[in-house]
């Protein structure tokens, strides 16, 4: 039903004679993406261009800006926390999004086998996503208590006696990363959508040659799957360097313990609106824009290599 | 033997699924279970599953020692004002994109596609300046207003929708001389139905459920929203855990009830720009 391919079409220049139609029409193609061009302008290209400038002065909003070089930059590069920050998010990107696309796509293989109650399944999958994300702190939190917590209880039965979860620095990141698991049902319903993709022929020919069920899956099904498995790890990476909502309700925005849980959007978080440094949070930004592109950009590199687009030669 | 070698495979999968989704589901149970624990059935070893007495009173407790319905009365108003601004602008923007020529389209289409990628981070603190010096820190109107005048993943998802429709239809209907808002309104908007809906899905829930943009504009309790005066909640009453599970019961609550009677909507939301793309 979707094509989400971008062409652009033919037909202005087959009708090209009707010019007078098309002609007029124009200027409501202009009415009609007006309000957009203004948000455009209003809420992205003013803010952005007024990004850049912020990051080269201080400006704390009520006294006025001052322009100070590169002294943001200069000043983050001393900063501890700065690093912390970093060193936290790339940790938690370097685990978290390589379990879950590992779990998401072994799901979603086990999803699209011959089985009754698939969408039952799939919704007992999905619904976690629903669950706003104060929501699920607290239940984790709960879950995970070093004392009375569920899981806890359930090692012990198992004679494991927990870890201390939230309470350590050294399980604080990996309970993160369990925690993050728990919304894996997005990514999964996107994996389903593109093994339903994958044309029946396929299996049929795999069939015929006598290839088993796990050669098949590998041979077969998940090069066909890559451009999916691709587009979840950028849409994962990028939403785990940008991480901040869920360690931000866990701790209060404080990042304990210890700093361990203090991810770089939420110092950034911290600079402009607890500090009031907005200078100094806008440098952070356009630090974090760049290291996103630059990731962004070697990961489309590498697809050339292991992507396989059906239909390219 | 051949249909041994065939059911194996699928009887394995349903054990490793029905395993799975246990785990998944069960911080539900416990979070519901946990709900309705008397005070005193909350820290005791072996853990209750099934509370003896039930503790409807935490429900209660929940709604009444914070104004859950003032935070309920916020977010609603938030996330039905930022819906109808983007039901009304994307669409609008969508068709422009897709169905009418003019010069400067395909750049404005690209430049769309673009700030997709630029993270939030980065135009936080200017949007938060620009509103600030507007007066509007305070108020529901940063929450608001942005989506008003388009939000580029709509945008895109309007416009690819409008595509695939047929021209004869806005031919005919400009033969028998209707206006280019009459061909908008009454010819192509009723026929985008579904991808309004899915628009109107994707930005109620993502307005119900945001966090860090009422965090940065909104100050006082009074305006707090769901999220806001959930985190709240937390913090001033910690280990109240079964009054903490009723909140977040009554909040995940709504956005679970949404998706069984718009499921189809969900999954398309989703999985657009995911595959094919």
């Amino acid at each position: 039903m979707f094509s989400a391919k971008i062409t652009t079409s033919i037909w202005p220049r087959l009708v090209w004679k009707k010019r007078g139609v098309e002609g007029r029409r124009a200027k409501y193609g202009y009415i009609f993406a007006l309000p957009w061009i203004i948000g455009l302008l209003l809420f992205y290209a003013y803010p952005l261009l007024s990004s850049i400038y912020y990051s080269f002065a201080n400006y704390n909003v009520v006294s006025p800006a001052e322009w100070v070089g590169f002294n943001n930059y200069k000043e983050l590069f001393n900063d501890p926390l700065f690093w912390t920050g970093i060193k936290n998010t790339f940790y938690y990107a370097f685990f978290a999004v390589p379990i879950s696309v590992v779990l998401g796509v072994s799901l979603a293989l086990l999803l699209n086998m011959p089985i009754r109650c698939r969408s039952f399944f799939r919704t007992v999958f999905f619904i976690p996503t629903l669950v706003p994300v104060v929501a699920t702190a607290i239940i984790w939190q709960w879950l995970l208590n070093p004392q009375f917590g569920l899981i806890n209880y359930l090692l012990e039965t198992l004679g494991i006696s927990g870890p201390p979860w939230f309470g350590s620095p050294k399980w604080s990141k990996p309970s993160l990363i369990l925690m993050a698991q728990w919304g894996i049902g997005n990514s999964d319903i996107i994996y389903l959508a593109g093994l339903q993709d994958i044309s029946k022929d396929y299996d049929d020919a795999a069939r015929v040659d006598g290839a088993s069920g796990l050669r098949k899956v590998w041979h077969i099904t998940l090069p066909l799957l890559t451009p999916v498995i691709f587009f979840n790890m950028i849409m994962g990476i990028i939403n785990a360097l940008q991480v901040f909502t869920l360690p931000y309700a866990l701790t209060y925005g404080t990042g304990n313990p210890a700093n361990s849980l203090l991810f770089y959007s939420m110092y950034l978080y911290n600079n402009a609106f607890l500090y009031m440094k907005m200078g100094y949070a806008s440098a952070m930004a356009w630090i974090l824009f760049a290291v996103i592109m630059a990731i962004t950009l070697l990961l489309f590199r590498s697809s050339g290599r292991w992507v396989y687009y059906h239909g390219d030669q | 033997m051949n249909i041994i070698k065939k059911k194996y495979p699928i009887l394995l999968t349903y054990i490793v699924l029905i395993v799975v989704g246990a785990v998944f589901l069960l911080p539900f149970i416990w979070m519901v279970s946990t709900s309705l624990k008397p005070d005193t059935q909350l820290f005791i070893s072996p853990p209750v599953w099934i509370p003896n007495p039930i503790a409807w009173g935490n429900y209660y407790h929940a709604v009444t020692v914070v104004p859950f319905f003032t935070y309920m009365k916020n977010t609603l108003i938030v996330a039905s004002l930022a819906t109808a601004g983007a039901v009304i602008s994307t669409p609008l923007v969508g068709y422009s994109l897709a169905r009418i020529k003019w010069k400067g389209r395909e750049l404005l289409f690209i430049i769309t596609l673009a700030v997709m990628m630029i993270p939030s981070q980065v135009t936080m603190v200017p949007l938060f300046i620009i509103f600030s010096k507007l007066n509007m820190v305070g108020t529901f109107l940063p929450l608001i207003l942005p989506s008003c005048f388009g939000v580029p993943f709509f945008i895109f998802l309007m416009r690819q929708f409008f595509k695939q429709l047929p021209k004869d239809l806005e031919d005919a209907a400009r033969i028998d001389g209707c206006s280019e808002f009459g061909i908008y309104f009454r010819i192509m908007f009723p026929l985008v139905q579904p991808a309004i809906l899915t628009v109107a899905l994707f930005q109620f829930m993502s307005s119900w459920n945001d966090f860090i943009g009422p965090l940065i504009y909104l100050n006082e309790e009074a305006k707090y929203t769901l999220q806001l005066g959930l985190q709240q909640f937390k913090q001033a009453y910690n280990t109240i855990w079964n009054q903490l599970m009723a909140a977040s019961v009554l909040v995940a609550l709504p956005i679970i009830l949404l998706y069984f009677f718009v499921q189809k909507s969900f999954i398309q939301g989703i999985t657009f720009g995911g595959v094919k793309g």
